[in-house]
């Protein structure tokens, strides 16, 4: 099941390896990174292959969150189709 | 991979716009349940909605958490149950009614919507005495919802009915007096009533309907609200066109809940129903996107054009994202429900009447209104006359949801907590239609009723 994992929050050192090194730890593929700073702000966008996830999809969604509330960032993952479904026809 | 900015504005619609489906509402036909014992026959009930809907909870929970978008109410809706009750030798409908709510209690869905009779032409025994135990079925239930279907395009309005539901409605508010009438706000007086409509207190499962259903309703008003923000002083063309394009987009999420919750429920997909359905938070209010058109208050000069540029839109951007439209597909007026409404109307500046024209032009009718707690039967039922004449001559669906809250006068609020709100209590017209309600019979269909 591919999703999107999104990133928000104070810029701040090692983000991009934290998140990386948790999805790897669950057996999440990363297909895609984007990543901007916008006025400070820290935006990551990532494409993920999460068919493969060692815990469940709501698990990896509440880890995902509490590992973001640690450092203070708001970290989502939430299945790609609800992006395609509003935005590409 | 998908263009980021559109991917950051769904997220912005989910976490400040407040998107979200507002229902999945499975329709349940209970037609095998009739029983000429109403033991058995409220026994057969529970069983069939427990089981049909076990898995409805679960499911809406599991789809929000993968797909990240809140869907806020899981609900169930049901054959009228005058059909069902009519089969049973009783003349006390109530039971009927705490077997819903058992059903809706151990199902875990908020609303049940379903106690319900359709008498637009004439009323059988069964619909008799279902209207007879709708006061105080409201009034033991927390979560039974009750509409009444008085009148339709194709018949007329039945009179008598109207009479009937105006001291009805007194009673289930007298019923419910130290809730503030908290009865009241779950009966709903329909003309011209749907039989897929997901949306409470006026949902029930048509008998032209399949066993089970499920319909989808989706919301966004702030979402239209925002999208307006960004086109200050541009002509309507451009108005109609954006609302157009973010209906279609929030239509389209709803379809893809509908279909996802239809294949894990192994249950068949019905309608999605497109409608701006406000709730009392801020930001997500259908009145603040009539004043951001460019009115100083809801309810002023220019609200019913306002109202039905934004209902069209809608449909229109809607109409074309989804397999299915159905229900009311429109924009909701709900007072009582909608944060800009109820500033409007306590105001002063939205009344009764200009609510009135606004149900000319927009999906639903006067909805969630609170008014004096001494307003006479009569009046109720004269109210609903005139709605169910709307409906009637244009086509369309109306409702009428009344609360004439017990002591309350013009000034106070009555308060429901919750998605319902509270409701400023509006003035009524003191003078008597008495004797026009109390003539009875039928108001014949219009001539466009003949198309056969």
């Amino acid at each position: 099941m591919r999703a999107i994992v999104t990133v928000i929050g104070k810029d701040q050192v090692g983000i991009i390896a934290s998140v990386c090194a948790l999805l790897s730890e669950k057996n999440v593929n990363v297909l895609d990174i984007s990543q901007t700073i916008l006025q400070e702000y820290f935006t990551m966008i990532m494409l993920v292959d999460a068919s493969q996830a060692t815990i469940p999809f709501a698990r990896l969604k509440e880890v995902l969150a509490e590992t973001g509330k640690e450092r203070g960032l708001d970290i989502r993952i939430q299945r790609e189709d609800i992006f395609d479904a509003m935005h590409r026809l | 991979m998908l263009n980021n900015n559109d991917i950051l504005s769904t997220i912005r619609m989910i976490d400040q716009q407040h998107l979200d489906i507002r229902t999945i509402t499975m329709g349940i036909s209970l037609l095998d349940c009739c029983d000429s014992d109403p033991h058995a026959a409220c026994r057969k009930i529970y069983d069939k909605i427990t089981t049909s809907a076990q898995d409805l909870v679960k499911t809406g929970e599991d789809i929000e958490a993968e797909f990240g978008i809140p869907i806020v109410n899981k609900r169930i809706s049901v054959t009228p149950m005058a059909l069902v009750a009519g089969a049973s030798r009783t003349a006390d409908y109530v039971p009927f009614a705490q077997a819903m709510e058992r059903a809706a209690q151990a199902t875990g869905v908020n609303f049940i919507g379903g106690f319900s009779a359709l008498v637009q032409k004439g009323m059988t025994e069964g619909d008799k005495r279902l209207i007879a135990a709708i006061p105080e079925a409201l009034a033991v239930t927390e979560r039974v919802c009750a509409s009444v279907n008085v009148g339709s395009t194709k018949v007329g309005i039945n009179m008598d009915a109207v009479a009937l539901m105006g001291r009805t409605i007194k009673a289930a508010a007298e019923r419910t007096a130290q809730r503030g009438g908290f009865g009241c706000a779950k009966l709903v007086v329909f003309c011209n009533a749907v039989e897929d409509n997901p949306f409470m207190a006026g949902a029930f499962h048509g008998v032209g309907e399949a066993e089970r259903v499920i319909n989808v309703g989706v919301s966004g008003p702030g979402v239209v609200h925002h999208a307006l923000q960004a086109i200050k002083g541009e002509p309507f063309d451009v108005v109609a066109e954006t609302i157009k394009k973010t209906a279609f987009r929030v239509t389209r999420m709803g379809q893809l809940v509908a279909r996802e919750a239809s294949t894990r429920l192994g249950v068949p997909f019905g309608i999605v129903d497109l409608s701006l359905a406000p709730t009392p938070a801020i930001g997500d209010s259908v009145a603040r996107i009539l004043e951001e058109m460019g009115l100083e208050v809801c309810g002023t000069h220019g609200t019913t054009a306002a109202l039905a540029l934004l209902n069209d839109a809608v449909k229109k951007g809607g109409v074309m994202a989804s397999s299915s439209v159905g229900g009311l597909s429109g924009a909701f007026i709900p007072v009582s429900e909608d944060e800009g409404m109820i500033a409007a109307a306590s105001s002063g500046v939205l009344t009764l009447d200009k609510l009135e024209a606004m149900t000319c032009v927009c999906s639903v009718g006067l909805d969630m209104i609170a008014v004096p707690g001494d307003t006479t039967a009569e009046t109720l039922s004269a109210i609903i006359a005139d709605e169910a004449a709307i409906g009637m001559i244009n086509q369309k669906t109306t409702a009428v949801r009344l609360i004439p809250a017990p002591g309350k006068v013009v000034g106070d609020t009555v308060e429901f907590g919750g998605l319902l709100g509270s409701a400023p209590v509006m003035p009524v017209h003191r003078e008597s239609s008495a004797d026009f309600i109390a003539r009875g019979g039928r108001i014949p269909a219009p001539m466009h009723s003949l198309k056969n």
